[in-house]
């Protein structure tokens, strides 16, 4: 059959090279943020193409077709125009999108077949609706979490690890029974709602800070899934879109569990939740030094070099804009002010260099961990916005922590460091941050975007 | 049938895609890896062609449903998914253009 194709297919496969060609180069534009903005039209062109091109294929319904492409464009387009904020759990909930399309073609694929499939064609069709169904309800739990419908909290029991490891091998082996006998149609709708339940327990012992872990593995999850469905179809564009898609969450993954120094097997099968025993025992008497907002308004003016630390704290409270005016008071009058960036620092691979830049401060201010660590010892202040444990100094010093050995900010190394933290409350993952406690820390209690924002007042009213 | 060339080619095609995603997405900016998210989800939407198929060629009720809630699922992973990367990428500018007054100027 491919040895002769008809001319509309010729084109059509010649379309879908084009948009494959399209695709990569989107990908390698987003190389630095200069090229980036050549990369969502080289995208859309290859879409449009690949899409032109398949409705060439003869003695479709059209109607029906044009119905599903105008309803799903209704249902995108506000999905396009989220607030900055909520972009993580958009991000969960179009991987769940992804995986419903994949896991339907994929179910359909196998009806329309069956009994006549390859055992090579069932085995790629398993991995495709099983990758695909626990992703959708991995990924809408995962929206549900960040949104903040489903308690962050992880949630752990025992054998809780048993009981996903027994859901798995019992979808695998209802996949391999089908690749040996494609005829048992029955057991078909099992493994797809074994997928899907597994998909849900795999994500409940999971918490907020495990999330950039996560999502990056879901966006895995859902490109090696739809590679497969390439593989199914025999649709090449489909194939490298789905490579591409699947290496980007795997590299995404990879650098977000060594920022928190976890394989991916800790990440997913060992609940932070499970191991603070150590810290919060004989310790909670130490004193603390706070400050008020003048008072840090007058240390951070007298500085030269300041360098703000930003986490999910900055994000809940929305402080991104009162920051941004933090920042131009401080360049006004003088004060190199910089960002830090701890890789997994929010919710999301790149989630604070996206709020940072909706409030309008330059990408060049914001500096990623390894390339800011070293400057810590000569910065006077370090400003800490609602990070926790990316910060916590435990993490080099304490073989004892649950976050030992994960590389974090050297803010310690600060002349002076302040951090803005509502109370003296531990985070989710309820781990204690002896930052807190170090002489030349100074607290300041309260609300991160009110507590910004009366520095920012002190600055400009008390006159430059 | 020739299925497994069919497959060999496939597999060459799956396995030559995955080392170009690594070599491009590894020299991605990290500035940029909430966009590269959104985009890739956005291309890998193109899964939508695979589901056109099924709603036009309509073989049975059950592929012309399956494939018509894909359609609508994978296209507003397109439209929301290109909407949002373009949003994000103009929001990243840098302090250049607008640091004209600095003293260093000369610098560089």
């Amino acid at each position: 059959m491919t040895a002769e194709l008809g001319a509309t297919q010729l084109i059509i496969e010649l379309l879908y090279l084009i948009a494959s060609v399209l695709f990569i180069l989107s990908l390698k534009w987003m190389s630095s943020p200069t090229t980036a903005q050549h990369s969502v039209w080289a995208g859309e062109i290859g879409m449009v193409l690949a899409i032109g091109g398949t409705l060439l294929n003869r003695g479709m319904n059209y109607r029906l077709i044009a119905i599903a492409l105008v309803l799903g464009t209704i249902i995108g387009v506000p999905l396009g125009r989220v607030a900055m904020t909520a972009v993580p759990q958009r991000t969960a909930l179009s991987h769940a999108f992804g995986a419903l399309c994949v896991t339907l073609v994929g179910s359909a694929e196998f009806y329309l077949r069956t009994p006549d499939i390859s055992r090579f064609m069932m085995a790629v069709l398993s991995l495709e609706v099983i990758l695909g169904g626990l992703t959708i309800t991995g990924s809408l739990m995962a929206a549900g979490k960040l949104q903040e419908i489903l308690p962050q909290r992880p949630l752990t029991y025992k054998g809780q690890n048993l009981v996903n490891f027994l859901l798995l091998a019992v979808a695998l082996g209802i996949a391999v029974f089908l690749v040996l006998h494609p005829e048992a149609k029955s057991l078909f709708p099992f493994m797809v709602l074994i997928a899907l339940a597994f998909g849900v327990l795999l994500i409940i012992p999971i918490g907020g800070a495990d999330m950039p872990t996560v999502i990056s593995l879901l966006n895995g999850y859902a490109g090696l899934s739809a590679a497969a469905m390439g593989f199914v179809l025999n649709n090449k564009l489909l194939i490298i879109a789905g490579a591409l898609d699947g290496s980007s969450g795997l590299i995404l993954s990879i650098i977000m569990s060594k920022a928190m120094n976890r394989s991916f097997t800790n990440v997913l099968f060992g609940a932070f939740g499970q191991v603070q025993t150590s810290a919060a025992a004989g310790e909670e008497a130490r004193p603390v030094r706070s400050a008020t907002p003048e008072e840090a308004a007058a240390i951070l003016s007298a500085a030269n070099r300041v360098i703000i630390v930003p986490g999910y704290g900055m994000a809940v409270a929305q402080a991104q804009h009162k920051v941004r005016e933090l920042y131009d008071a401080l360049t006004k009058r003088g004060v190199d002010v910089r960002f830090a960036i701890h890789p997994v620092a929010g919710r999301m691979p790149g989630h604070m260099n996206v709020l940072l830049a909706e409030a309008d401060i330059p990408y060049d201010r914001l500096i990623e961990m390894d390339e800011i660590n070293s400057d810590f010892p000569q910065t006077d202040v370090a400003l800490v916005i609602g990070a926790n444990d990316v910060t916590n100094p435990a993490a080099r010093s304490d073989a004892s922590s649950p976050i030992y050995g994960m590389p974090i900010l050297d803010v310690d190394k600060a002349h002076t460091v302040m951090v803005i933290k509502r109370s003296m409350n531990p985070g989710f993952a309820g781990i204690d941050n002896p930052l807190y406690y170090l002489p030349n820390t100074l607290m300041l209690f309260g609300d991160a975007k009110a507590f910004v924002g009366s520095i920012v007042r002190e600055l400009s009213g008390g006159h430059g | 049938m020739n299925s497994s060339s069919n497959l060999i080619n496939a597999l060459f095609i799956f396995v030559l895609a995955g080392f170009i995603g690594f070599e491009v997405i590894r020299r991605v900016s990290p500035l940029l890896h909430t966009p590269l998210m959104s985009l890739t989800n956005a291309l890998d939407a193109i899964a939508v062609v695979g589901a056109i198929v099924l709603v036009g060629e309509h073989k049975s009720t059950l592929a012309t449903v399956f494939g018509f809630i894909a359609v609508v699922a994978a296209t507003s992973n397109i439209v929301g998914g290109f909407l949002i990367t373009d949003r994000m990428l103009k929001m990243f500018k840098s302090s250049r253009p607008a640091a004209k007054p600095a003293a260093n100027s000369v610098a560089k």
